[in-house]
This record gives C-alpha cells, structure tokens and sequence, in this order.
C-alpha cells in the first residue's frame, strides 16, 4: 500500500475543495493507503472543534473525526490557526498543529501527494 | 538518504488570496524540514512564476504600508536569501509587458546569493518533469 499526502488551504465554508479532499482521503483509506492530511490558509478551520452542521453547509468535523479513528493523519499549519485566533484549545481531537515543514517532510515520504491551494 | 525535488508552481496573482504567500511559505518551510526525517534525507524545492503568476515578482511592493502584511516581494527575497531555486517564466513575462528591471532579481540587500533565473516555459517544464512533487498554487 503507498502513502497519500494532501494539502489543502480552501476553506471548510464557501468552497467545496475542502469536501472533495476529504472523500479522497476516505476513499484511499478504504483501499488500505496511508494518508497525511494537511490543512493550511482558510482550510485550518477544519480542524476547528464544535463545528455545527447545517444542511447548507459542509460540515466535515464529524467525518474527519472519524478517519482520524481510522488512522488519517491530521495536521494544521500553526501560524495559519494562530493567525485566524484558532487556538490550541478549540482544536478538535486527533488534530495536531504544526509548521509548515511538516507538511513537506510528509511529502517528502509521500508517494503521491495533491494539493488544492484555490477556493 | 536521499532527496525529493518539490516544485511550487504559482499561477495566480498575489494579494486576492492567500496562494502565492501560502506557496512560498511552505517552499521555505522546507528548509527546516529536515527535523521531521531521517539523517541526510532532504527536500529540495523549486519555485516557479508562470502564468499572472509573474505578479507577485513586481518590485516596490507595498503591502506592509497599504495592508499591514508582508509582501510578496519580501518572500521571494528570503527565499533567494535562503538559496531557493528561483524561475520566472519568459514568454510570460514578456506578455504581461514586464522586464527583469521590474521584477526581483535578487536579494542583494539582505546578503542573498541566489539570483532569479528567467527562463523559457520550456524549460520550466523540463524542470517540472525533474521533480518528485508538483504542487500547483
């Protein structure tokens, strides 16, 4: 099995990016891959804890969750949490926060990696 | 040991988004990469301005005075500073009417060795191709 690494700065609200990189990331669970999940930009409010579902809006939080059960690591740009007052305390479990040579060291042992950088 | 070419290829104007400060960023982060991985491995990245792209190369920006944050031009210094493969793509450069004259070139001022290379996009592809990742911002 090989190992994914996505990177992601989309926001959780107000694109779409952020839903379709999670259901590869579950998709390439499913199928016994490795993957890194990372979280940069507008998409570190993913790794926001309370995130309430409406039916208008994408809501990850729970789904994430899960994968994380499943063996997804997650990971979020510190600076980028810092920057939008996203502290430490209102992560969600499982998350964990970092810089950004986190992201490259995980692409670095990646044996493909995606990253959506656009809304 | 080993090392991975990683390519931040940047195609869209500064200031609208975060891409282009997000994309170098991580391109610099990768310096420090090296704590997450084993001894002498490494990643190697490579920058390349294509597209409206060349935008954030202008010289004399002034976001620090206008918006209160760092500027592009000030990214591309310190990679520069730091030794960063630099590439801005000619034929684009030509069609946005720019020159090296308005683009940094290099980031003498602040101790920098490297210098940004303009180039054909070409070989900007050939460079693509030499790469381990491609990551488009």
């Amino acid at each position: 099995m090989g190992k994914l690494t996505i990177g992601v700065s989309s926001s959780l609200v107000g694109s779409m990016s952020l839903d379709f990189a999670v259901k590869l990331a579950e998709a390439a669970i499913d199928k016994g891959h490795e993957v890194d999940f990372w979280v940069s930009g507008n998409a570190t409010l993913l790794s926001k804890k309370t995130q309430r579902p409406f039916r208008d809006y994408s809501h990850l939080g729970k789904k994430v969750g899960e994968l994380i059960g499943r063996g997804l690591e997650a990971a979020a740009c510190e600076s980028c949490c810092e920057a939008r007052g996203l502290q430490k305390e209102d992560t969600m479990e499982g998350w964990k926060r970092y810089g950004m040579e986190w992201y490259l060291a995980s692409c670095f042992s990646a044996d493909r990696i995606l990253y959506i950088g656009d809304e | 040991m080993a090392l991975k070419k990683c390519a931040f290829i940047i195609d869209k104007a500064p200031y609208k988004k975060e891409t282009s400060r997000l994309a170098l960023t991580h391109a610099i982060a990768s310096q420090s990469a090296e704590v997450y991985l084993d001894d002498g491995d490494n990643i190697e990245p490579l920058v390349a301005f294509i597209g409206d792209g060349i935008l954030n190369c202008l010289k004399n920006q002034r976001a620090l005075d206008i918006y209160g944050v760092t500027s592009l031009e000030m990214h591309i210094k310190n990679a520069l500073l730091l030794g960063l493969n630099v590439y801005v793509c000619k034929e684009d450069l030509e069609r946005l009417g720019l020159s090296e004259d308005s683009i940094v070139m290099d980031a003498d001022l602040i101790g920098g060795e490297s210098k940004t290379k303009i180039v054909s996009f070409e070989k900007i592809q050939e460079l693509m191709e030499e790469c381990d990742h491609l990551m488009f911002f």
